[in-house]
């Protein structure tokens, strides 16, 4: 996408600093949340094709929940958090107490626990970014949905549909205990922010 | 006997045409529209996975036709015709165009799934090629596969199960 093709290494690790400081600010709430320590694995910071993007939460296929939040204000974008539905269901069952049988539907209250709990991290996630960059961002009411991978990123791509068949995406996995996949922080900036992130770092983004 | 099929995989802001035993697949729509062609005579069908309304907005230098309902549909139509289909007898099906979040207020971006499903009929009848079943909108993703066999397209999603249409 022409908008990359000039992205210096220097660029990308500028914005692995960004998703560095957002998750781990987003990793410290669901710590405190879930009384255990959690783990966040080092950020990443690639330019994916619209089928790779998909291909990192297991295909687009794949069942997952996912909170959605826009960004608004000065550097606008999409973010998502994405759990699987064990895990989804392993974070209701120990931050609101809630139990879910197996193949139990989730209801209302569950889905709006786990809103709520996506809302916290990325509010975190968000404001730390916020504090760094000192550019205004801020998120709209979250919104859950519950189904395939593919129709749920895709979503969170359109702004680049408009500019080429890349995205670029910043991405946080969290881990608790064994590995046990906790949830992933994905932060897709729309196209127009990318120079107003690297002028609020003193980043210079002409001449490269 | 049992035919061996080939599936045929259509990805994001992609299309393709296929024939006799293979079968066309998309997976995971959401706001964007799988839009399928098949002529029964020769049994030939083609898929497009469309992205976004209209290739007006589109800021990127070399335009992927597939992407955009007004240039994705027409280039379907030319590949099937170029595989030998009649023209006549192309009829059309399609679904996704969902609104996967709800949001108060929302901006027009928001919309981008109905408004995908409106600007794919829309070329679908300025190419006067007539739209035999749709199942579009909702708030849910879906896979479908059309045979290219009986042009029968196979719509599943998490939440509303199975269809064909």
């Amino acid at each position: 996408m022409e908008l990359f093709k000039n992205f210096k290494d220097f660029k990308m690790d500028v914005l692995k600093e960004v998703g560095n400081i957002g998750a781990g600010n987003a990793a410290t709430a669901l710590s405190q949340l879930l009384n255990k320590p959690i783990d966040m694995a080092v950020p990443k910071v690639q330019l994916l094709s619209f089928e790779e993007i998909t291909d990192k939460v297991g295909g687009a296929e794949e069942l997952v929940y996912a909170v959605f939040l826009r960004v608004e204000g000065e550097a606008p974008g999409n973010l998502f958090f994405i759990l699987t539905p064990d895990a989804a269901i392993s974070l209701l069952n120990r931050i609101a107490g809630i139990e879910i049988l197996p193949d139990q539907e989730l209801g209302e209250m569950e889905f709006s626990a786990l809103s709520e709990i996506g809302n916290i991290l990325a509010g975190s996630y968000l404001s730390s970014l916020a504090d760094f960059t000192s550019l205004s961002m801020y998120p709209t009411v979250p919104a859950l949905a519950m189904d395939m991978a593919g129709a749920i990123l895709g979503y969170g791509l359109l702004q680049f549909g408009q500019m080429g068949d890349d995205a670029l995406l910043i991405d946080t996995t969290f881990l608790e205990g064994q590995n046990e996949i906790e949830g992933q922080f994905f932060l897709i900036p729309d196209p127009e922010s990318f120079p107003k992130i690297f002028k609020a770092l003193g980043v210079p983004f002409d001449n490269d | 006997m049992i035919e061996e099929q080939s599936i045929i995989k259509v990805g994001m802001a992609d299309l393709n045409v296929g024939s006799q035993d293979s079968l066309i697949r998309t997976t995971g729509l959401g706001s964007c529209v799988g839009l399928t062609l098949f002529d029964p005579g020769k049994k030939l069908a083609g898929m497009a996975h469309v992205m976004l309304p209209s290739s007006d907005i589109a800021r990127e230098g070399q335009l992927n036709i597939a992407k955009f309902a007004d240039t994705a549909v027409p280039e379907l139509l030319s590949r099937l015709l170029a595989l030998g289909a009649v023209r006549s007898r192309i009829v059309a099906k399609m679904a996704g165009g969902s609104q996967m979040f709800a949001f108060a207020g929302g901006n027009d971006t928001m919309r981008i799934g109905p408004r995908n499903v409106e600007s794919c009929k829309l070329a679908l009848e300025s190419l006067r090629i007539p739209l035999i079943a749709e199942d579009t909108g909702g708030n849910f993703g879906r896979t479908i596969e059309i045979a290219c066999s009986t042009g029968m397209l196979h719509i599943r999603s998490v939440q509303k199960g199975t269809k064909e249409i």
